[in-house]
């Protein structure tokens, strides 16, 4: 029987938990142990969330082959920036930068609204030396990797297609990464916010026109000026539009506006995140 | 004396216009059993979640493990094994990747986090359990994992937080025994609970809190003998007749209680007292002489009963 033997082992065997080391202004939210709380959903993703992961795959997949192959029939093609390009090339990047912005704000706002509130995750790791900066990057580096099965499956499909119409097409990739870290380092401080399931919808509410009116289907100048301001503040614009430069090579300067756009959005989320967890969890 | 693990002066807690923890002095010693006792929202969560560094307090002095949690939260729950009130386990992993993946939050290496996740099943007497999921197992089974994921860490110091409530008296007893090996070990244990039989089996020495404030400070048997009388008689009248009865007994024993159900009567020989309120013509509908248990202090101290 088990409580025969002292099941305890000498006390030089044992080892105590290295203490954090992290210093300066981080000291306290910050234990640099990211890679344990990506471990743990990398062992519950490949046991249990594939499915949903493939069936994120799936879906930009259908647009493509509805809007860009049927609809594209009739349309032809659209000017961008000056060249003409194929409707199903001319949209394939824009839902590429979709799928990033679904599959992040899913990861960050559902599953993440489920793990603060029913499974108390964030609590248990919160117990431990971890502090809610390690939770926040490791759940957003989570949905980054999503993002990345997604972005490689997407783009073995569009290249398949013949959509890809430049080496740069290579770099959506990353890209698309860029458009989901913004999207995800929000989307968990978003949800700390919510009380109930009904919040969620408020979010799928704000992403529904974005994802129809952020030049995904049709350029935005058919706007007028005022209400092209409007689209090109939000973040999906400026997603698509870097993609978009990136797939047919069209590539402009304003790129590195749209990456400057997403690396304030990334800082701006993941303090506001931290925050967030810290006013929830050590408060 | 060698320093204490855990040390507080006037420690405050307070949301808003609630103090939930009323400037509270307390040192607990290295190796000690140590219990704060009171009802439901006395502040004893509270003060074990700024201990863990996982509240900040308002006001007042706190030292764990010679590091202050307003700053030095990782380091301090680095050496510290928490176990919740309620058990949040990890349900989307097995019982033994529960312990290991734990292990991993404290940035232990894997083989050894392996090795002792082995170890700690055993010891909490779930290896059968192994590879279980974790929904499936009972409320003391659970318990006792969660005990054993918080020791993953080789604690300084054990924080439990009513460590048995909702368990039945077998799996109670199973997990008092579990701690006693813990604390025979040499383990600080700190506790919170509203049972005074928990108090009095497992802690060295505990604090009394109500309303956030510690009403008592000592080991359950000089607590039971500073407060109270060796014994207690305790006589029913039937609920309309208690409070009547009472005043026709006064003056036998020390002291007399009346609650809604029953009448105290303090006395070191409960017998005697028995007898007295016999001479008086009263017969109780049911009378029962036992040992005075931490229930009657907290009685005397704040004129409420623990259990509400």
């Amino acid at each position: 029987m088990t409580g025969q033997r002292p099941t305890e082992l000498l006390p030089t065997e044992l080892l105590q938990a290295p203490a954090p080391t992290v210093r300066g202004p981080l000291r306290g939210i910050y234990a640099g142990n990211t890679r344990s709380v990506v471990a743990r959903g990398l062992q519950v993703m490949a046991r249990t969330n594939w499915v949903v992961v493939l069936t994120g795959f799936f879906e930009p997949v259908f647009y493509l082959l509805s809007m860009g192959v049927g609809l594209g029939a009739l349309i032809g093609t659209v000017e961008f920036y000056g060249v003409d390009v194929e409707y199903a090339a001319y949209i394939a990047p824009a839902l590429m930068a979709v799928s990033a912005m679904n599959g992040a704000v899913y990861d960050s706002t559902m599953n993440v609204f489920f793990k603060m509130n029913f499974a108390k995750l964030y609590q248990q790791m919160l117990s431990t030396s971890l502090g809610p900066l390690d939770v926040a990057l490791g759940e957003i580096l989570l949905a980054l990797f999503r993002g990345l099965l997604y972005a490689c499956g997407f783009m073995v499909v569009t290249t398949l297609m013949g959509l890809n119409l430049s080496w740069t097409a290579v770099l959506a990739i990353p890209a698309a990464l860029i458009v989901a870290f913004g999207f995800a380092s929000f989307g968990m401080a978003i949800t700390s916010y919510m009380k109930t399931f009904q919040h969620l919808d408020y979010v799928f509410f704000l992403m529904m026109p974005m994802f129809l009116l952020s030049a995904t289907f049709f350029p935005i100048e058919v706007y007028p000026q005022g209400f092209q301001w409007v689209i090109q503040a939000m973040p999906l614009w400026h997603g698509v539009d870097m993609i978009r430069q990136l797939t047919t090579g069209l590539i402009q300067p304003s790129i590195w506006l749209h990456v400057l756009y997403f690396g304030v959005m990334i800082v701006l989320g993941l303090w506001f995140t931290t925050a967030r967890l810290r006013a929830l969890f050590l408060r | 004396m060698p320093a204490p693990v855990i040390e507080a002066t006037g420690l405050t807690k307070r949301y808003g216009g609630f103090t939930a923890v009323d400037g509270i002095d307390f040192a607990i010693q290295p190796g000690e059993a140590f219990g704060f006792l009171g009802p439901n929202g006395a502040g004893k969560s509270t003060t074990m979640r700024m201990i863990a560094a996982t509240s900040t307090r308002t006001s007042g002095e706190l030292s764990v493990l010679g590091f202050d949690p307003a700053d030095h939260g990782p380091e301090i729950r680095a050496q510290l094994g928490i176990v919740p009130q309620a058990d949040q386990l990890d349900e989307e992993l097995r019982v033994i990747d529960n312990l290991i993946i734990y292990g991993r939050y404290f940035g232990l290496p894997l083989p050894y986090v392996k090795r002792r996740a082995e170890e700690l099943l055993e010891f909490a007497q779930l290896t059968e359990k192994r590879k279980s999921r974790v929904d499936g197992l009972s409320g003391g089974m659970k318990r006792r994992l969660t005990i054993a994921r918080g020791l993953i860490n080789s604690p300084k110091a054990m924080l439990l937080d009513e460590p048995t409530t909702g368990l039945d008296p077998q799996a109670r007893h199973v997990l008092w025994d579990r701690l006693f090996r813990l604390k025979e070990e040499g383990t600080t244990l700190v506790l919170t609970t509203h049972y005074m039989d928990e108090a009095e089996q497992l802690c060295d020495r505990l604090v009394v809190v109500d309303k956030g404030t510690i009403v008592a400070e000592g080991s359950p048997s000089s607590l039971i003998r500073q407060y109270s009388t060796r014994e207690v008689l305790e006589v029913r009248f039937g609920s309309a007749r208690n409070e009547e009865a009472a005043k026709a007994i006064a003056g036998i024993g020390s002291r007399i209680e009346v609650l809604p159900d029953r009448v105290l009567v303090y006395d070191d020989d409960g017998e005697a007292a028995m007898s007295a309120v016999h001479e008086r013509g009263l017969s109780p509908i049911t009378s029962l002489v036992r040992r005075s248990s931490l229930e009657d202090v907290f009685l005397r101290l704040t004129g409420r009963s623990l259990i509400e």
